[in-house]
């Protein structure tokens, strides 16, 4: 794996791109875990690609992660200004398209998908009222998207879940379609840390191609740098996007 | 009113000033001192404008100045050796220390206060403490990598402390969560003497390549000064509204917020726009406004260059246009940076604005007149030296003298006095004092506070609190790092400032070592009273003797840090808390030690490493007991290089697979937090300790005697541990072994407490104050 990382400026420096694909890596003004999402990508033996948010040039990207952050401080509603970026439309269509881009959100990245109704509901503040930090243990619910095909169904795995405005909310009708339909990606185990109805911690879009989760994958990927337990579960999402470009499992 | 604001304001002209030498001016009101005043107009030839008064009084306040500090804070510039400045790049002065870690990385750490807002406005000022501090770190060309918070609070049952510690907590976690960078440490003290003085002190530390390096100077002759970031406002003036004269407009608000309001959105953009200009090589000087705001970064911009700079401050971006030029000299207004900028970067500059959407305004420029000249539509109101308004303030000489009740206090000893009776002795009674010390407001676990920080952010956290120091990487691919630690203990340095301030370091460059590391440099944030109260000053005087020598004698500089003054209620000082952040460096992070064994561990030694004395004045458990008297711990320093040597071998060799530093508690506090870190448990024995070191089984487990550390030794590295502490010379003691299918601590003969039962002691107490 290439490690180089400079510390000040781009990341999209080469990497050994044993897939050959490439993922975009989206940042507005006040993304946070963008190099974090890299880091994640080149990890995964894929290239990661610096998308800017005022940009509209996918660049070709084969997948596109939205990494978490405050975007935009969070200051009106999260995620609700940056769905209004360029690079958010062009993602929007790319998603929407036949070619069904493979697009993950991840926390402040879940928010903005919502927001561009790419995945239904919203998050609110967390019920505790306060941010939280902490390694936390999560169910795939659906090992049969673009993100998740590297998982058993029902494996129960551990990455870092850290945020402020994590409540998923939706309608009771919405709720019930999501579970129908199997597009319940992962759910809480134990104690719901945020108080998210039916304690879903990720939803995908009904193509599968589209997800979207509060906890950090990309927080996972690297013994002794993620949770206390040191587990990589984080790397099997770039890993199974990466199946899935090459035709792999679904 | 009038659009055309400036119109409004008399302005108070250099001109007008040397005509009108008997106009009477509110410097009293602003804090300076008859002399002081006097020394001004001896400075300028004439009484200074409002504007230049406006300078002038922030620059020379105590918070700026260190006027009365400044002649013992040289020792530490003096006390050093060749070795220790090795591989120092930027020593004190500047914005923050930088020190060399190889491979052409640099590091540049502080550590400041931000007490007194943080309890005015608990939640602005302790973010505004995370801003500052950070932003301090940028101005070197560094990228922030993670911050750190040493907070002291009153009595965890005191009504007000639910206002501060809430109000705290989340403000460091709403603006630092909000910056992307890891708070991966610090501590949590409670005391009533802290209750209307809580200290909020914010630690950050950054990386950057050799050639990134920027200092705070506005060199070459015209070039161009720039303000950019958020626009000037009318928070965080404090005392300029005093200023009243320099305004017709009696409708405005004569009172304005004296904390400053945060926002880390503007300060997230502005890190990141600033490492862009950085990379490009955009800015010849920079300089981030904090305290006194542009008065302060102009005058050291100018001083520190070649000494003159021209300034139209009509051209300054405003969030209230009713400001005027002394108020706007003196806004501390948040995420505000000034730089220099040659002709031909101009427009780069102003490209990079442009990307990051952050607002700026050309200032002036740089001239060779060697005065800092500031206007007012074209209009001169500040003509002045600007060495005399950075560097050449009032220095004081306050007198000092040990207080007439220190005798009495360092008599009236523990294990004396009538708290100190009816000691625990018993296997139940034991057990119960670990338990009643694991539940105490100062033992407790404290992840109701770090939960609310990101700890992960970056992807380089190798260790973050509960562990001894905090751990982040800095080249991912070598594995290059830093670990830091910051300690402080205010009972011990009440009982004996000199000791208490040397004891503050020992613990910090030993929890350095713990993890480790090896201790490369120190960053300090004083923590004391009134320095007009001879006392105090004794206090601080022989806390920045006892720091010094103690640092000469580790070998440890210090690359720079902070004084907090007047922190007292009335006549009564706080505990004299210097606060002492060490760093750390590591070739490579992946062989850091954790604080507690891991099931894997299952069988591995327990080893104590030095030796235990009967040593419980100051101590946690006096604390617990409501006593407070007697002398600290012995200090040993030679102890604590030879102890820290032997554990960053041990983790270089891969002897050790967990260490932990002893420190408040002892070894009651040490196994019980290496057991509660990953849930396994262990079984121990007291009486190699008693038998060698004369001590009984409640000293052994409660005394703080210094330089110890437990270590967990797998069995294949045993035999070379004890040949590695043997030919040191160093004591150790084999109490046990990890002991991964009990689900508890044995103390063996004495009694067996349960993982359960500790953690529910452990983890209840912060849950149930604060919900």
């Amino acid at each position: 794996m290439s490690t180089e990382l400079p510390l000040i400026g781009d990341y999209s420096t080469p990497s050994t791109e044993l897939s050959g694909a490439r993922i975009g890596v989206v940042t507005f003004p006040g993304t946070l875990d963008d190099r974090d999402a890299a880091r994640a990508v080149r990890a995964a033996g894929a290239e990661a690609v610096s998308l800017w948010h005022a940009d509209t040039d996918l660049q070709d990207v084969d997948a596109v992660v939205i990494p978490g952050g405050f975007s935009y401080g969070d200051y009106l509603r999260a995620g609700a200004i940056s769905r209004f970026a360029p690079m958010m439309s062009k993602i929007a269509d790319a998603a929407n398209s036949d070619a069904k881009l493979p697009v993950l959100g991840i926390c402040n990245g879940f928010q903005i998908l919502t927001e561009s109704h790419l995945l239904p509901g919203s998050m609110i503040k967390n019920d505790h009222l306060k941010f939280i930090c902490r390694d936390q243990l999560l169910r795939v619910e659906n090992n049969q998207t673009a993100w998740t095909n590297g998982f058993d169904a029902g494996q129960e795995i551990t990455i870092v879940l850290k945020n402020q405005d994590g409540q998923y909310v939706a309608d009771e009708k919405t709720l019930d379609e999501l579970e129908a339909e199997n597009r319940i990606a992962f759910s809480y185990v134990g104690w719901n840390p945020n108080g998210s109805r039916r304690s879903i911690a990720g939803v995908s879009n009904k193509a599968g191609n589209v997800v979207g989760l509060m906890p950090h994958p990309e927080h996972a990927i690297e013994v002794g740098f993620g949770p206390d337990a040191r587990g990589t579960d984080g790397l099997t999402f770039f890993t199974s996007v990466l199946s899935h470009l090459v035709g792999g499992k679904k | 009113m009038s659009q055309e604001v400036t119109k409004e304001f008399n302005i108070d002209t250099v001109d007008n000033a040397a005509s009108t030498p008997d106009v009477e001016l509110p410097w009293a009101e602003l804090g300076l001192k008859d002399n002081e005043f006097a020394e001004i107009v001896k400075i300028l030839g004439r009484r200074p404008t409002a504007a230049e008064l406006a300078m002038y009084s922030v620059m020379w306040s105590e918070h700026c100045s260190y006027k009365s500090t400044k002649n013992h804070l040289r020792q530490f510039g003096q006390k050093v050796t060749d070795e220790m400045k090795k591989d120092l790049m930027v020593g004190m002065g500047e914005n923050a220390g930088v020190t060399d870690l190889g491979d052409g990385w640099a590091v540049t750490f502080k550590i400041e206060s931000h007490n007194s807002p943080s309890y005015v406005e608990p939640y602005q000022g302790a973010a505004t403490g995370i801003g500052g501090i950070v932003r301090d770190i940028i101005s070197m060309g560094a990228r922030p990598i993670a911050v750190m918070d040493p907070l002291r609070f009153g009595a965890i049952d005191h009504e007000d402390s639910q206002r501060v510690v809430h109000g705290v907590v989340s403000g460091i976690g709403g603006y630092g969560n909000s910056l992307g960078l890891p708070n991966i440490g610090g501590e949590t003290v409670f005391d009533p003497i802290y209750q209307g003085n809580p200290l909020v002190n914010a630690l950050a530390v950054g990386a950057l390549r050799h050639e990134d390096l920027r200092l705070a100077n506005a060199s070459g002759v015209g070039n161009k000064v720039v303000l950019f970031g958020a626009r000037t406002g009318g928070d965080g003036i404090g005392g300029a509204s005093v200023l009243a004269s320099e305004s017709f407009d009696d409708t405005k608000p004569s009172k304005r917020p004296a904390v400053q309001v945060g926002d880390p959105f503007a300060e997230k953009v502005l890190i990141e726009c600033c490492l862009e200009l950085f990379k490009a090589s955009l800015v010849e000087g920079i300089q981030d406004l904090g305290a006194a705001g542009i008065s302060c970064a102009t005058s050291e911009l100018a001083s520190n260059g070649e000494g003159g700079m021209q300034v139209e401050l009509t051209d300054v971006l405003l969030r209230d246009s009713t400001l005027t030029p002394g108020e706007i000299l003196m806004s501390e207004s948040q995420e505000r940076m000034m730089a220099v900028v040659t002709p031909e970067n101009v427009e780069a500059f102003e490209a990079v604005m442009a990307k990051w959407n952050v607002e700026y305004s050309w200032l002036g420029e740089v001239t060779d007149t060697d005065r800092l000249i500031i206007t007012w539509q074209g209009e001169v109101i500040v003509d002045v030296d600007p060495k005399t308004v950075a560097h050449d303030g009032p220095v004081y000489d306050r007198p000092y003298a040990r207080p007439e009740w220190q005798d009495a206090l360092q008599a009236d000893n523990f294990k004396s006095s009538a708290a100190g009776q009816n000691l625990p002795a018993t296997g139940d009674e034991l057990k119960a004092a670990v338990l009643e010390l694991m539940a105490s407001p100062n033992m407790c676990d404290k992840s109701w506070i770090t939960n609310q920080y990101d700890r992960y952010v970056g992807g380089n956290t190798a260790l973050a609190a509960p562990d001894d120091s905090g751990v982040v990487r800095i080249d991912e691919s070598t594995g290059l790092g830093v670990a830091i630690a910051t300690d402080a203990n205010g009972r011990y340095t009440y009982l004996d400032p000199y000791a208490g301030a040397q004891l503050a370091l020992a613990e910090s460059y030993r929890n350095v070592a713990t993890s480790g590391a090896i201790p490369a440099a120190v960053s300090d944030c004083l923590n004391y009273g009134s320095p007009e109260d001879p006392d105090v000053m004794w206090q601080l005087a022989e806390g920045i003797r006892g720091l010094s020598d103690a640092c000469m004698e580790l070998g440890v500089p210090v690359t720079g840090g902070n004084v907090s003054l007047y922190n007292q209620t009335g006549d009564k000082a706080i505990h004299p808390t210097p606060v002492v952040a060490t760093l750390g460096k590591f070739d490579d992070v992946a062989r850091r030690t954790p604080s507690g064994w891991r099931e894997e561990a299952d069988g591995q030694a327990i080893y104590l490493i030095g030796t235990t004395k009967d040593e419980l004045d100051g101590s946690e458990f006096a604390n617990l007991r409501g006593h407070l008297g007697g002398v600290p711990p012995v200090v040993d320093l030679a102890a604590e290089k030879e102890l820290g040597a032997i554990l960053i071998n041990a983790s270089r060799d891969g002897m050790i697979d967990a260490a932990h530093d002893l420190s408040e508690g002892g070894l009651a506090a040490a196994l019980s937090e290496m057991v509660l870190r990953f849930g396994v448990g262990a079984r121990v024995a007291l009486d190699e300790i008693k038998d060698r070191d004369g001590v009984d089984s409640f000293t052994a487990l409660f005394s703080e005697s210094q330089a110890r550390a437990v270590v967990a030794v797998p069995r294949s590295e045993e035999v070379r541990f004890n040949d590695m502490t043997s030919a040191r010379g160093v004591t150790v003691a084999r109490l046990g072994i990890v002991d991964a299918q009990s689900g508890s601590l044995e103390v063996q003969g004495e009694f067996t407490v349960s993982v359960q039962e500790l953690r529910e002691a452990n983890e209840g107490t912060m849950k149930k104050y604060f919900g």
